[in-house]
C-alpha cells in the first residue's frame, strides 16, 4: 500500500552539502506548544522506513543515531545515499521517530549511539536499506515503462530504460508498494562513489548562527522551569526540605522530591534530589540556592580521592586477582595458552628485572559545554519529552516504565546535543523532567547548573597501575606481570588494553583488583582505553630503555606479524621524523593504542623551557580504522578525541573529598583552551583496506597522554606518571 | 522593574529582577536562544554577546547594567548567516556539537572588528575565555584567520 504523507515528529534540519544555508527549521514551530504542532517534516512517499522522497526528488533520509558533534547525522545520510544513489546536493537530514523505532519493534535495529559503531558496525543494514530501496524504484519503472528491470539503470536520482527516463521522485510511491522477491546485496568494500570522499558534514551551517537548537532551547506553551540539587554524596538519601522558607521567593511554584530507587547509584536512576519550580530558571535557581535541605549522606561520606589512592596503593603491594578464561589461561584474544603460574618465577630468574612506579589517571567527568536540559510535558494520555541522550529508543522505554505508561504514548523528541562523549548514555535527566511534570502537573523545563551536572555526571573511573618485566639478553621482554586497580562498580575499564595489548610478551599474567567507591561511573570516550592506554604505552617505553632498544622499534619488533599494527608504526617511523635525540630540552615520544577496532599511533614533540614549563608543539596521528567512509570528518575526529585526551593529560581531575566532588565549575575543573591546543596536529589516514571497519570517533584520545609523557621524558629525562600533569610528582 | 534593552537593533521592554543576569533575559525574555548558558561564572563563554564593541560574558552581568546598551547576540551577525567569520566557520567545517559556537563567533567577531589581521598570539588572548569541548580550536584559530582574508 501506498502512503504519502507529512510525517509528524519528523523534524527537518539539515543543510545543503555545499554548506549552504538551512532548508527549513520546525523545531521553532514548537514554540507554539502542543507536540501536534510540530507538523513540518519529511514529506513524500515513504519507501521504506528510512526514507522518503518527494515530487522535486529531495531525499531525506531517518538517522536513528544521536548527533553529538561526531557526524552521525551525515555519516549515516551518507551510507544510505552511497547506495540509493542520488545526487548528495538532494539529500537532506531528519531525525528518527523514537515512539515509532521503539512499538514497531526496534524498526531501525538500534538507537544506541555510542563505542564509534555507528559507521563501523551499523553499516551493512544502512546501506541495506538505501539499496533495496534502489531496486525497488528500478522495479516501479520497469513496470510502469513495461520493460524488464534489467534494462532499468538507477543513477543520481533518475531511471532510465533506453528512451524512458524519469525521477526517482515520480516512482517514489510506487516503489513504496513493491515488495522484492530476493533483498539486493550491497556493494563490495571500496567499490563506491560516494562514501570515501570528503564531505562537510551535513549541521554545520545550522550551528554558526544560533539556529541549531539543543534541549535547553525547546520552549512549550505553559511552561514553567525547574533546577535541581541532587544529594552531594552519591548514594545519600534526602531526609527533609523547608519549602515555606523559600515559598514567597518571587516565582516560586513548587519543591519536588526526586528518589533514588536502587540501593546505590545506578545505571540511569535518579539520585535523592530536590527540585524547585518557579516562573524562570533564575528564579528557580536562586530558590533553589536558599531552600535548607537535610541529607543523609551515605556510606560515601568517608570516601576522598585520597583514602581510594591510599588502598590502591596498598592493592597494588599484594597480588591481585588473575585474569583467566574458563582453562585457567591469560583470557586475551591473542595469547591463547600462556600459562600465567610461572610468570613470577619466570621474571626473576631473567637477566634483567624492570620494577615500574605506579601509574594513575584519575575521575573526570564529560562536563559538555551543553548544560545538561530536558523539557517533560506529562499528560493524562500523552507524554512528550525532549532532551539529549546516545539512545532515544532507550530513553522513551525509561521514561514509559518510570510513569506507568503504554510506550504508544510516550514521545522522544531528539534535539542537537551540545556533546556526548558518552555521557548521554547515563543520564537521567529525562526521568527527572518527567518526575517534576507529573508532580505539578505542567509542562517543565529542567537544567542543570553547571555545580549540578559535575556533581551528578557518572565519572570516567580512576585507575592505579603498576608492573614487573624480565627481559632477556636480547633485551626483549620474556615475562611481563600487570597489576591494574580499578573501582569496584566495573571492575572491566581497568582491564581494556591492558590485557589485550598487542605486544607478544611470551609469557604474560594480569592481575586486577579494585578500591571501594561510591562514584557513579559510566562509559566515557575511549573507556579503558584512555586510562590503560597511559600505563601500557609508557611501560613499554620504559622496558624498552632498559633493554636498550628504540621506543618505536621496540613496538614494531614487538608487534611483528600484527599487519594492522606494522603499516601504522611504519608510517610513524617513516613521515613523524622519529628521533630521540633532539636536545635542548626538545624531546618527541609515541604511543599506540587501539580502540573501538581502530589502531592510533601519536608521535608528540615538545619543549620543555628551564623553568619547567611543557610546550606541545607538534602532535602527529597515524590512524588505521581499515576503511574510512568520509576521510574530512576522520580527520576531525581524530583532531577532536586528540584535544579532549591532551586536555586531561594537562588539565582535569576531579577532587573528591568527604564523597563529594570538590570541583564542579570550570573554575576549579580546568578545561583545554585555545592558547593550550599546538599550532600543528597532523592526521594521517593509513587504512589496511582489507575487509574490516574501525570507529573514529574516539581512538585518537588513548595515544596522547603517553606519547607527550614520553616526548617529556627524552626533553628532560623525568617521567610523569598520573594526571593531570600540572599536579603530578615528577 | 522595567528594563529596555536594546538587542540587534530591536528594543525590548522587560519586567526583571534587575540582578537577573543579561543572559536569561536574552533567552528567555526576547526569545533569542542562540545564545547559550554553559556555566554561569563567565569562565566558559557560551553565553558571549557583543555591546559597545566588547566580547561580554552575558551570563554574570546584570540585566540592569546592559540597559540602553546596544547588545548584538548570534542573531544579529548576519541576516543569511554569511558574515565572513560565519562563512569561514562553515568553510573549515569548525562546529562539531555547535554548542559552544555562538559564543567563539561574538568573540571572533569582536575580535576582527578591533584587529583585522590578529596574529596566532592575539587569536590566543581574544579567544582563550571561550571553552570547547570538542576541541575545535585549531579550526577555529585557522578560520579566523580566512575570515580576516575574506574581510
Amino acid at each position: 500500500m501506498t502512503k504519502t504523507f507529512t510525517r509528524r515528529n519528523f523534524l527537518k534540519i539539515s543543510a545543503s552539502a555545499a554548506g549552504g544555508l538551512m532548508i527549513g527549521f520546525p523545531m521553532a514551530a514548537r514554540a507554539q506548544g502542543a507536540a501536534g504542532a510540530d507538523a513540518a517534516g519529511a514529506a513524500g512517499a515513504e519507501i521504506n522506513a528510512w526514507l522518503t522522497i518527494d515530487a522535486n526528488n529531495i531525499v531525506s533520509i531517518v538517522t536513528p543515531q544521536s548527533e553529538l558533534g561526531q557526524g552521525a547525522f551525515t555519516a549515516v545520510p551518507m551510507m544510505l545515499a552511497e547506495e540509493l544513489d542520488v545526487p548528495w546536493e538532494s539529500v537532506r537530514h531528519v531525525f528518527a521517530d523514537a515512539n515509532r523505532h521503539v512499538n514497531n519493534d526496534n524498526l531501525y535495529v538500534s538507537t544506541s549511539t555510542g563505542g564509534s559503531t555507528t559507521v563501523s558496525r551499523r553499516h551493512p543494514y544502512i546501506m541495506q536499506a538505501g539499496a533495496s530501496a534502489r531496486e525497488r524504484l528500478r522495479h516501479a519503472a520497469a513496470a510502469r515503462w513495461g520493460v524488464p528491470v534489467e534494462d532499468v539503470v538507477a543513477k543520481q536520482g533518475t531511471l532510465t530504460a533506453g528512451s524512458n527516463s524519469g525521477t526517482y521522485g515520480e516512482f517514489a510511491a510506487d516503489a513504496a508498494g513493491i515488495t522484492l522477491e530476493t533483498e539486493p546485496a550491497i556493494k563490495a568494500y571500496g567499490d563506491w562513489w560516494l562514501l570515501g570522499t570528503e564531505v562537510k558534514r551535513l549541521d554545520v551551517a545550522a550551528k554558526t548562527n544560533g539556529s541549531a537548537m539543543y534541549p535547553i532551547d525547546v520552549t512549550v506553551d505553559g511552561m514553567v522551569h525547574a533546577a535541581v540539587k541532587a544529594c552531594p554524596v552519591p548514594g545519600g538519601r534526602l531526609v527533609s526540605f523547608d519549602f515555606e522558607a523559600i515559598k514567597g521567593m518571587p516565582g516560586v511554584i513548587a519543591a519536588v522530591k526526586l528518589t533514588q530507587t536502587k540501593d546505590v547509584p545506578a545505571f540511569t536512576d535518579m539520585r535523592d534530589s530536590v527540585a524547585v519550580v518557579a516562573e524562570s530558571w533564575y528564579q528557580a535557581n536562586n530558590a533553589l540556592a536558599s531552600l535548607p535541605i537535610e541529607w543523609d549522606l551515605g556510606r560515601g561520606a568517608s570516601i576522598s580521592y585520597e583514602s581510594q589512592t591510599a588502598e590502591a596503593l596498598s592493592l597494588l603491594g599484594k597480588p591481585g586477582t588473575v585474569l583467566k578464561d574458563e582453562e585457567g589461561n591469560l583470557g586475551n584474544k591473542r595469547d591463547k595458552g600462556v600459562n600465567q603460574d610461572e610468570v613470577p618465577g619466570l621474571i626473576e630468574s631473567s637477566s634483567k628485572v624492570v620494577t615500574g612506579e605506579v601509574f594513575s589517571r584519575p575521575y573526570e567527568a564529560h562536563a559538555t559545554m551543553m548544560a545538561p536540559a530536558a523539557v517533560a510535558d506529562v499528560k493524562d494520555d500523552r507524554v512528550d519529552i525532549w532532551t539529549f541522550t546516545q539512545d532515544i529508543g532507550r530513553s522513551l522505554t525509561e521514561v514509559a516504565d518510570q510513569l506507568g505508561r503504554d510506550t504508544a504514548n510516550v514521545y522522544l523528541h531528539q534535539t542537537y546535543m551540545g556533546g556526548g562523549f558518552g555521557g548521554g548514555y547515563n543520564m537521567f535527566i529525562h526521568r527527572q523532567a518527567a518526575a517534576i511534570s507529573a508532580e505539578v502537573g505542567k509542562p517543565v523545563k529542567l537544567i542543570l547548573s553547571r555545580e549540578e551536572d559535575i556533581a551528578q555526571d557518572s565519572m570516567r573511573p580512576p585507575v592505579w597501575s603498576t608492573y614487573k618485566a624480565g627481559l632477556g639478553d636480547d633485551g626483549l621482554p620474556v615475562a611481563l606481570l600487570t597489576h591494574v586497580v580499578g573501582e569496584e562498580k566495573q571492575p572491566g575499564f581497568s582491564l581494556s588494553y591492558v590485557a589485550d595489548m598487542p605486544y607478544k610478551v611470551p609469557n604474560r599474567r594480569h592481575e586486577s583488583s579494585q578500591v571501594q567507591s561510591h562514584m557513579p561511573i559510566g562509559y566515557h570516550r575511549a573507556p579503558g582505553a584512555n586510562a590503560n592506554g597511559f600505563f601500557v604505552e609508557q611501560m613499554v617505553d620504559e622496558l624498552a630503555q632498559a633493554g636498550g632498544w628504540d621506543p618505536l622499534e621496540w613496538r614494531l619488533k614487538m608487534t611483528e606479524g600484527l599487519e594492522p599494527y606494522q603499516r601504522v608504526l611504519k608510517a610513524m617511523k617513516e613521515k613523524s621524523g622519529w628521533t630521540t635525540d633532539l636536545g635542548n630540552g626538545e624531546g618527541m615520544g609515541c604511543a599506540i593504542v587501539e580502540s573501538h577496532g581502530t589502531i592510533a599511533g601519536c608521535v608528540a614533540t615538545v619543549t620543555v623551557s628551564r623553568r619547567g614549563q611543557i610546550f606541545v608543539d607538534k602532535l602527529q596521528y597515524f590512524m588505521n580504522s581499515g576503511y574510512t567512509i568520509n576521510p574530512l570528518n576522520a580527520r576531525e575526529q581524530a583532531e577532536s578525541s586528540a584535544i579532549w585526551e591532551m586536555g586531561y593529560a594537562f588539565f582535569g581531575g576531579l577532587d573528591i573529598r568527604a564523597g563529594r566532588v570538590v570541583n564542579t565549575n570550570f573554575d576549579s575543573y580546568s578545561i583545554i583552551r585555545l592558547p593550550d591546543t599546538p599550532l600543528d596536529i597532523e592526521v594521517h589516514q593509513e587504512n589496511s583496506e582489507d575487509q574490516w571497519w574501525g570507529g573514529l570517533g574516539e581512538p585518537a584520545g588513548p595515544p596522547t597522554p603517553p606519547a607527550i609523557a614520553n616526548a617529556i621524558f627524552y626533553a628532560t629525562g623525568s617521567r610523569i606518571r598520573s594526571t593531570p600533569f600540572s599536579k603530578a610528582a615528577v | 522593574m522595567t528594563i529596555k534593552l536594546n538587542i540587534n537593533g530591536q528594543d525590548h521592554e522587560l519586567d526583571a529582577d534587575p540582578q537577573m543576569p543579561l543572559l536569561w533575559a536574552i533567552r528567555e525574555k526576547a526569545g533569542l536562544t542562540g545564545t547559550k548558558f554553559g556555566c554561569g561564572i563567565a569562565q566558559c563563554g557560551a553565553c558571549t554577546v557583543i555591546i559597545d564593541g566588547n566580547a561580554v560574558r552575558s551570563c554574570n552581568m546584570p540585566v540592569s547594567a546592559a540597559a540602553g546598551k546596544a547588545i548584538r547576540t548570534i542573531e544579529g551577525v548576519s541576516e543569511n548567516n554569511d558574515h565572513p567569520v560565519q562563512l569561514a566557520w562553515q568553510d573549515l567545517t569548525v562546529p562539531q556539537c555547535g554548542y559552544c559556537q555562538s559564543g567563539q563567533i561574538m568573540s571572533a567577531v569582536a575580535l576582527l572588528e578591533r584587529n583585522p589581521k590578529p596574529s596566532d598570539n592575539e587569536i590566543d588572548q581574544a579567544m582563550a575565555g571561550n571553552i570547547c569541548r570538542c576541541g575545535t580550536y585549531p579550526r577555529i584559530r585557522a578560520a579566523i584567520h580566512k575570515a580576516a582574508e575574506l574581510g
